[in-house]
């Protein structure tokens, strides 16, 4: 599905983010990827749909990202950001929704199809005509996973889909990113969320790839854990 | 988190002039504040019809007539700019002001003249406030969109409304955080003004930043879902005849009024 080969990348101010990450994600796999703060978990994900463009190869479905496929590329990586009031920049929850479907071309019968099956998928059915900055964190979370779910993406990259949330619109959460059918990678802090989501984890540490297998088997050993700033659930 | 609520204008309630198209109200709107500007001085059977228009609109529209008034005040401050005209138009003199060898005298054209300034400006920042009050703002920026305003433009209106309050937000936590540090048990304003003005600007530019940066994730956000620089939104729907109907007979109402004057 993914599959990153030697991938490198460094910010203009010569900072190292990436160095030489190989990866691959495999149909349905749910992942993790955790680490401490600035590891590069996020400059991960901005490039699995072709945002940053570091050294290295990055295949997505088979086809390697390049100029002339991004439009593709995109319509089947959903990125889900950090802060959902980055993600959410339209006026109203349904033109939000809809910004991605009318940025594929579909036509407006199936535009206004998507949008209420994406925020009927994450249980935000109504909030049409809400505007972003009347809605509480966690329904700007829910929202902002609906805005990419109306482009049906074969995969879904989260940043933080946990962070800031009180534990019932955690759980909530939870519950839905288990029930979704993409492929997932999650970059989270949240272990507790590892332990329940993800099959897989794949641990960040400065920019490289310092662990990757079973779920279980990274959460069981807190020496491993402990040497990357991470604790156990 | 809390939020500034000053800038939300709209007032939710169900009336015959919330529910108008927002296509409808916005033309009716901006032809009014036209035809208001163009009314000559003293035309006051034509003021009080314009008058009269705001005042059936308010009462349709449910809102509290004090709202309306308490915000219409916000265009006197800028009415007074045109104080002056009661000295400098030449008519006939009411009173004189002697000051040393200079005399300026308070003409009745120039009285007329300020008042109908005052009168329109106050017409018109009304049926502004009329309108921003019973229609959504994105209902609104969608109406601009219908009047083919340019979509760059349309686009800079919704990303300031949308970020408006992303920003004030920020802004009232950064002000909270200095509170929060300036205890002065003296009493007295602890610092030079120079050394406040200093922490000030320092907490603008870093403001400046925050929003730099935050931009730049919104771009990322919108390349992500395949944003290519066009900005497409679905077609709007035809107006209804019912509507069109409506614009025309305000438009008729406003060509009367203008020609009684």
């Amino acid at each position: 599905m993914v599959q990153l080969d030697g991938l490198s990348f460094s910010y203009p101010d010569g900072r190292k983010a990436l160095d030489n990450i190989s990866l691959t994600i495999r149909e349905g796999e749910k992942v993790a990827l955790v680490g401490p703060n600035g590891a590069g978990k996020s400059t991960l994900l901005l490039h699995l749909n072709g945002i940053l463009r570091g050294h290295g190869e990055i295949k997505v479905m088979g086809m390697p990202i390049g100029d002339g496929n991004l439009g593709l590329i995109r319509s089947q990586v959903g990125l889900v950001f950090q802060h959902p009031d980055d993600q959410l920049f339209s006026p109203t929850v349904f033109e939000d929704v809809a910004f991605g479907p009318l940025h594929m071309d579909l036509d407006e019968g199936e535009v206004r199809r998507r949008v209420a099956w994406a925020l009927a998928q994450v249980g935000m059915e109504g909030f049409e005509e809400r505007m972003p900055h009347h809605l509480s964190l966690g329904e700007k979370k829910r929202i902002a996973i609906a805005t990419v779910l109306a482009m049906q993406p074969a995969i879904l990259a989260l940043d933080e889909p946990s962070g800031e949330l009180d534990p019932r619109s955690r759980r909530a959460l939870i519950r839905l990113l288990e029930l979704l059918p993409q492929t997932l990678l999650v970059a989270t802090h949240d272990m507790r969320l590892v332990d329940e989501l993800a099959t897989r984890t794949v641990v960040l540490d400065g920019g490289r790839i310092v662990a990757d297998g079973p779920t279980t088997d990274i959460l069981g050993n807190v020496t491993l854990l402990d040497r990357h700033g991470l604790e156990p659930p | 988190m809390s939020h500034i609520q000053v800038l939300d204008l709209y007032q939710d309630e169900d009336s015959l002039i919330h529910r108008q198209d927002p296509r409808v109200k916005l033309v009716i709107t901006l032809a009014v504040i036209v035809a208001v500007t163009a009314l000559p001085r003293g035309a006051w059977v034509s003021y009080l019809s314009c008058l009269l228009y705001v005042a059936v609109v308010g009462a349709l529209s449910r809102v509290q007539p004090k709202l309306i008034l308490k915000r219409s005040l916000v265009a006197i401050p800028f009415a007074l700019a045109a104080l002056t005209l009661i000295f400098t138009i030449d008519g006939t003199p009411l009173a004189s002001l002697r000051l040393g060898d200079w005399s300026l005298s308070v003409t009745s054209e120039g009285t007329v003249a300020f008042v109908s300034i005052l009168i329109k400006s106050w017409l018109s920042v009304m049926a502004a406030t009329l309108l921003v009050t019973t229609t959504t703002f994105p209902s609104l920026v969608a109406a601009t969109r219908w009047l083919r305003v340019p979509k760059v433009i349309v686009s800079v209106i919704s990303f300031m409304y949308r970020y408006i309050f992303v920003i004030a937000d920020e802004a009232l936590r950064l002000f909270r955080a200095r509170e929060a540090r300036s205890a002065n048990p003296g009493g007295k304003p602890a610092g030079s003004i120079r050394w406040r003005a200093r922490v000030l600007g320092g907490m603008i530019g870093s403001l400046f930043i925050r929003s730099y940066e935050r931009s730049e994730r919104i771009y990322a956000a919108m390349l992500s879902r395949g944003f290519d620089g066009e900005v497409r939104t679905l077609r709007i729907q035809e107006l209804g005849p019912l509507d069109a109907l409506t614009i025309g007979a305000f438009f008729v109402f406003l060509a009367a009024v203008l020609v009684l004057s």
